[in-house]
């Protein structure tokens, strides 16, 4: 990484970021702002982990949720089924909402920076792709994959007094898809892509 | 007088809020993008106090059907029974699931409420110009900012019920009223805390140094 002169995203310090060691940050002068943390092969490793991501996504979609047992009845669900049925009872926003966070942006945040870093790799620029950066930036706070995952473990045990709850393949691929998502966006170093922008033709 | 430490804002410059390049500032008045990205060059979030106190006193409001009114309405065997976010954690307090209450009430009550009073204590120290405490009033922020998506967590729990409490004439769950108000309060504050502008904190002290 070379070195660039960067403003605090917090408080506005001009200040010059060197480059940084293996293992270590920069923060900011003033406020503490981590401004730069080292990051090796990041695109490529960003890459790998999303593309782990998208299988992830596919399982925790496609199949079976969590089933609900008791007397020797079944009550089976996918991730969709809790949005759906919200949907019936007139809860449309909350639906909106929860799809939204748990599948949309999850989704295409993955998608889209996979349009933006795979053709980076090789050294092209994917059309519009700043526009792409730009709408990332809007949707990232609103995927929460790990927040999800919080509140299907309160519901397992708030479910467990009144029946046998069984974790489907899909739960397992969400505890999956919440590691890799955080461990993608902890390896992405933006201004590595900025660098690699600039030097492709 | 102290010579002041360089800013983009002193040294008339701007930086990208997306790409973070640095470029100068446009005259006032003038719409001006960046040259490497495109996306619009702001030197200060627009409007930013004036947004931030508009959402957060929207949620304020919403904040209270949130907590009164239930959020889960059980219906079994022809019985209904009507469930506040609190009277859940009251349930998992008698039940000995302490950590559960815990998660429940920090997530839904607790971070909604700090998250709102100390967006409403950043708004006014900045509106006093307070020059005191700027990393510590920078450190509230960033907290605030990080924390706020966890509040979702009640809202996903009552998705799971919604899904797998369907059991026909033997017990069936719903979403209660309070469901939407909670959800727009979560939404809301995650609006407002994105609104406000830390870089204002610090603004203060440079017109202090003037």
């Amino acid at each position: 990484m070379s070195e660039h002169v960067v403003a605090c995203h917090e408080c506005d310090l001009l200040q010059r970021l060197p480059a940084v060691p293996p293992g270590g940050q920069a923060r900011c002068g003033r406020c503490g702002y981590v401004l730069a943390r080292h990051k090796a092969d990041s695109i490529e490793r960003t890459i790998a982990l999303l593309v782990a991501g998208v299988f992830l996504f596919v399982i925790l979609n496609a199949f079976p949720f969590l089933a609900f047992k008791r007397e020797g009845f079944i009550q089976q669900s996918h991730l969709a089924t809790g949005i759906v049925q919200l949907f019936r009872q007139g809860m449309s926003g909350v639906a909106v909402l929860v799809a939204l966070t748990t599948i949309i942006a999850p989704g295409l945040q993955m998608a889209m920076f996979l349009y933006v870093l795979l053709p980076l790799r090789f050294d092209r620029q994917a059309p519009g792709m700043f526009r792409v950066f730009r709408y990332l930036n809007v949707i990232a706070p609103w995927g929460m994959v790990e927040v999800f995952m919080l509140g299907v473990l309160v519901s397992i045990v708030k479910l467990a007094k009144m029946a046998t709850i069984v974790p489907g393949p899909a739960v397992w691929a969400l505890v999956g898809l919440m590691f890799v998502l955080a461990a993608a966006s902890a390896a992405l170093d933006p201004h590595e892509v900025w660098d690699r922008w600039e030097a492709s033709p | 007088m102290r010579h002041p430490l360089p800013t983009t804002l002193n040294s008339g410059l701007v930086g990208c809020g997306v790409c973070h390049l640095i470029v100068p500032a446009p005259a006032s008045g003038l719409r001006a993008c960046c040259p490497r990205c495109g996306a619009t060059l702001r030197i200060r979030k627009p409007n930013s106090l004036h947004r931030t106190w508009a959402l957060v006193i929207a949620a304020l409001i919403f904040y209270i059907p949130a907590n009164v009114l239930p959020i889960t309405i059980v219906t079994s065997l022809g019985i209904k029974q009507a469930d506040t976010i609190m009277s859940g954690v009251f349930y998992f307090l008698h039940d000995g699931s302490w950590y559960i209450a815990a998660v429940i009430f920090i997530a839904s009550v607790f971070v909604p409420l700090m998250k709102l009073i100390i967006l409403i204590y950043l708004l006014i120290s900045v509106q006093n110009g307070s020059t005191t405490r700027l990393r510590d009033r920078t450190r509230l922020y960033r907290i605030t900012e990080a924390v706020g998506r966890w509040s979702m967590v009640d809202i996903f729990v009552v998705t799971i019920l919604v899904a797998l409490v369907n059991l026909g004439a033997l017990a069936t769950l719903q979403a209660g009223p309070a469901a939407p108000f909670f959800a727009l309060v979560v939404v809301i504050t995650m609006f407002a805390a994105m609104s406000f502008d830390p870089r204002l904190i610090w603004d203060a002290k440079e017109q202090a140094n003037d």
